[in-house]
């Protein structure tokens, strides 16, 4: 068995990973991404001997080496955790958006649209208050309340004018008047395994952005509709952020593909890091099944 | 760039923004991220042997989760 876990930067969770692997007696080799260049016609060329890995868990904090190194390594018909089809979900907010809907997984009401003046008319559509998000992005960033017309037409000129191509999708979600905290659960392999809740005064209850965790039960409500929305994605170990809305319970905001844990683990009381560690092993062991049966 | 020192039971090196000593529990890895405890710099291990730090990249926009 051997595992190998890419990265960009390596945080305190890739250590958590790797002692975990190592605790549970798994060989798993980091891998530094930035260092690795790729040849789609030889697997071993480029700084990774791809062949020699059973699964590869992505651990890069740049989405962008995500989406690059998991779509080569699929290629060479590696088994990644996660696999690309649920990474390109969970990466972009829309797309997470539609499979949810399809799925018929309770989610914010959302409007789409590509330039400033139908981004008004999204935004008078869902009502003030709105929120207007990157369909890319994370920790909260670029996220911003929309309260007024006066506020809409200036975040409006101000993203089309000054943000990349990419802020120029405009991806309008209804405000969820919810208290002052949201949810994250934890789900590996389709089990919520944890959850916390993240409170503050801000109403952003990102912990990027200054909000504090504590642990909470996982009520039967909370464990189907994370069940649920993982499997929408096709996500092995996804992270769900929900919202509590006062007349419609709980909904699914977003879900976040490779997850930060490292405040979690002692709020929780659940070992993350292992279950996560443990399941990866699963998969690898299955594939290394497959692989020697097509053999 | 900067110099690095390892002692018998700690394992340091030198903050690259203040000179202050930055202590490593174990031995770290190339990527591995650290902070300076005296001007809190976020740094990053650009060499694991000897160590070598840098200033950490500033976060771009398709960081995150």
């Amino acid at each position: 068995m051997h595992i190998a876990m890419t990265y960009t930067r390596l945080r305190t969770e890739e250590r958590m990973l790797l002692d975990a692997f190592e605790h549970l007696g798994v060989n798993c080799t980091p891998i530094d991404l930035r260092t690795i260049v790729f040849n789609p016609l030889v697997p071993g060329e480029g700084g990774g001997q791809w062949e020699d890995y059973d699964a590869v868990i992505d651990r890069s904090v740049s989405l962008t080496n995500t989406l690059t190194s998991v779509a080569m390594l699929e290629h060479f018909g590696i088994r990644c955790i996660n696999p690309l089809g649920a990474i390109e979900i969970c990466a972009d907010k829309l797309a997470t958006t539609l499979a949810l809907v399809r799925a018929g997984v309770p989610t914010p009401a959302i409007r789409v649209a590509t330039n400033a003046q139908s981004g008004l008319e999204a935004i008078e559509a869902i009502g003030y208050p709105a929120v207007i998000k990157p369909t890319v992005g994370s920790w909260g960033r670029l996220v911003a309340r929309i309260n007024d017309r006066d506020a809409a037409e200036a975040i409006l000129e101000h993203r089309e004018i000054l943000g990349s191509v990419q802020q120029g999708v405009f991806y309008i979600q209804e405000h969820i008047d919810k208290p002052d905290r949201d949810i994250r659960v934890f789900v590996v392999g389709g089990e919520p395994i944890a959850a916390i809740m993240r409170s503050s005064a801000h109403w952003v209850t990102n912990t990027a952005r200054g909000a504090t965790a504590q642990g909470m039960e996982i009520t039967d409500e909370l464990r189907e509709i994370s069940i649920n929305a993982a499997a929408a994605t096709g996500g092995d170990i996804v992270a769900v952020d929900l919202l509590e809305c006062p007349d419609r319970g709980l909904l699914v905001n977003e879900l976040n593909h490779s997850m930060e844990f490292r405040n979690s683990t002692e709020t929780t009381g659940v070992n993350i890091p292992e279950l996560v560690a443990r399941h990866v092993v699963r998969i690898a062991e299955e594939a290394r099944v497959e692989s020697e049966i097509l053999v | 760039m900067n110099q690095t020192t390892t002692q018998a039971e700690t394992i340091e090196a030198t903050c690259p923004e203040c000179d202050a000593a930055v202590v490593f529990d174990r031995s770290p890895l190339n990527g591995e991220i650290a902070n300076c405890t005296d001007c809190t710099a976020e740094l990053e291990v650009i060499c694991a042997d000897p160590i070598t730090l840098e200033l950490a990249p500033e976060v771009e926009e398709d960081w995150g989760e």
